[in-house]
């Protein structure tokens, strides 16, 4: 059962609503039903938001190890600088996330234009 | 017609058209810089899907239905690495757990006195990252009976916005000169690592997210199909300890 298991045109969409949909909006659903009765400092919801952000942060580092397009064929070295320097900038320039996103870009396409 | 009855009509048209400037605010707030920071994430997330082999039709889909970049990204991960049904689920579901307290908080910001349940039922599957944010933020200073008209323009403006550029981008991916498409493609985790620190609510959420940042590539090279899930469980659970050890030295 995965997304290219089956051969039908209404198949990938079923595997986004399900795998995706439903898989976020039931949250955010339990969300409005306990908002209101579940204080923000319950030790339930530290677990909840370290796994949570653990596993985006997963997600960001294999984006910049192990990237796909265009970014697959940069050195890894160069994208773990850029990335770096960008949040580097992000936390000595004021914590501007614009900021930060503009020097890795900057570092990025360098360390190319270099190569 | 009785003198109350004219008060009662000319307050309800007072009201209406408040509602709709209010309306037209939010839907003006989702081209703020956060917003056009969202879009560009976008970006990246529409080359990700077209490299995944994904349609336009979609892509365009997911970003709508799923709403959660962050959801978004692990869903294709689980789709590149031929994820079952129930894993990639699984995935996404661990991904969003955090929509729970981040609705649970916005929810008695929103609420009016006469806010239907339904109402916000609807309105919660606009909350991701950058709407919370702003809504957050900005909800204050917004009379309580005009907040939802306020995020019922910026939460679906945001989505629709975003769906337009998702679909925009790929269309155009392909005659983009190399450097900058690999600059397009790191859009994306660049703006989740500096969102992601900005928000993180204790010290326990930056010890998370250094740790999901090693263990997801670590994990991602011994055992693919459950990367995420491994560096998400371990990480974060690693990061709650760390978040107990601490509180328990502070006490003493």
């Amino acid at each position: 059962m995965t997304f290219g298991s089956i051969d039908a045109w209404w198949w990938p969409f079923l595997f986004i609503l399900v795998a995706g949909w439903l898989a976020t909006d039931a949250w955010r659903f339990l969300g409005v039903y306990f908002g209101g009765r579940i204080s923000e400092e319950s030790d339930v919801l530290v677990l909840v938001r370290t796994v949570a952000t653990a596993l985006v942060a997963a997600v960001i580092g294999n984006l910049i190890i192990f990237p796909s397009g265009e970014l697959a064929g940069t050195p890894v070295g160069l994208r773990i600088g850029a990335a770096a320097i960008g949040f580097a900038a992000y936390m000595l320039l004021g914590r501007r996330v614009l900021v930060g996103i503009i020097a890795a870009e900057l570092a990025l396409l360098a360390g190319l234009y270099m190569l | 017609m009785s003198d109350e009855a004219t008060a009662i009509s000319i307050d309800s048209e007072a009201d209406t058209a408040g509602r709709l400037v209010w309306y037209l605010r939010g839907v003006w707030a989702a081209f703020s810089v956060p917003g056009l920071l969202l879009a560009s994430a976008h970006i990246g997330f529409a080359g990700l899907a077209k490299e995944a082999g994904l349609t336009l039709v979609q892509t365009v889909f997911m970003t709508g239905t799923v709403w959660a970049l962050p959801a978004n990204v692990v869903l294709i991960g689980g789709i590149l690495s031929g994820a079952s049904l129930p894993a990639a689920a699984f995935a996404v579901a661990l991904s969003s757990v955090r929509l729970m307290p981040m609705v649970v908080a916005l929810v008695p910001e929103l609420k009016g006195p006469r806010t239907s349940k339904w109402f916000l039922y609807f309105l919660s599957h606009f909350v991701a990252v950058t709407s919370w944010v702003l809504a957050m933020e900005r909800l204050g200073g917004i009379p309580r009976e005009m907040r939802t008209s306020y995020y019922a323009g910026l939460g679906p403006t945001l989505v629709l916005f975003n769906m337009i550029v998702v679909a925009v981008v790929f269309l155009l991916a392909d005659s983009l000169p190399p450097a900058v498409a690999a600059a397009l493609f790191l859009l994306t985790p660049m703006y989740f690592l500096m969102s992601l620190w900005g928000s993180a609510r204790e010290r326990a959420g930056h010890v998370a997210m250094v740790l999901g940042l090693v263990l997801g590539p670590a994990f991602h090279l011994i055992w693919p199909g459950f990367d995420l899930l491994l560096a998400g469980l371990i990480g974060g659970g690693g990061a709650y300890i760390f978040h107990h050890m601490t509180r328990k030295r502070a006490a003493r």
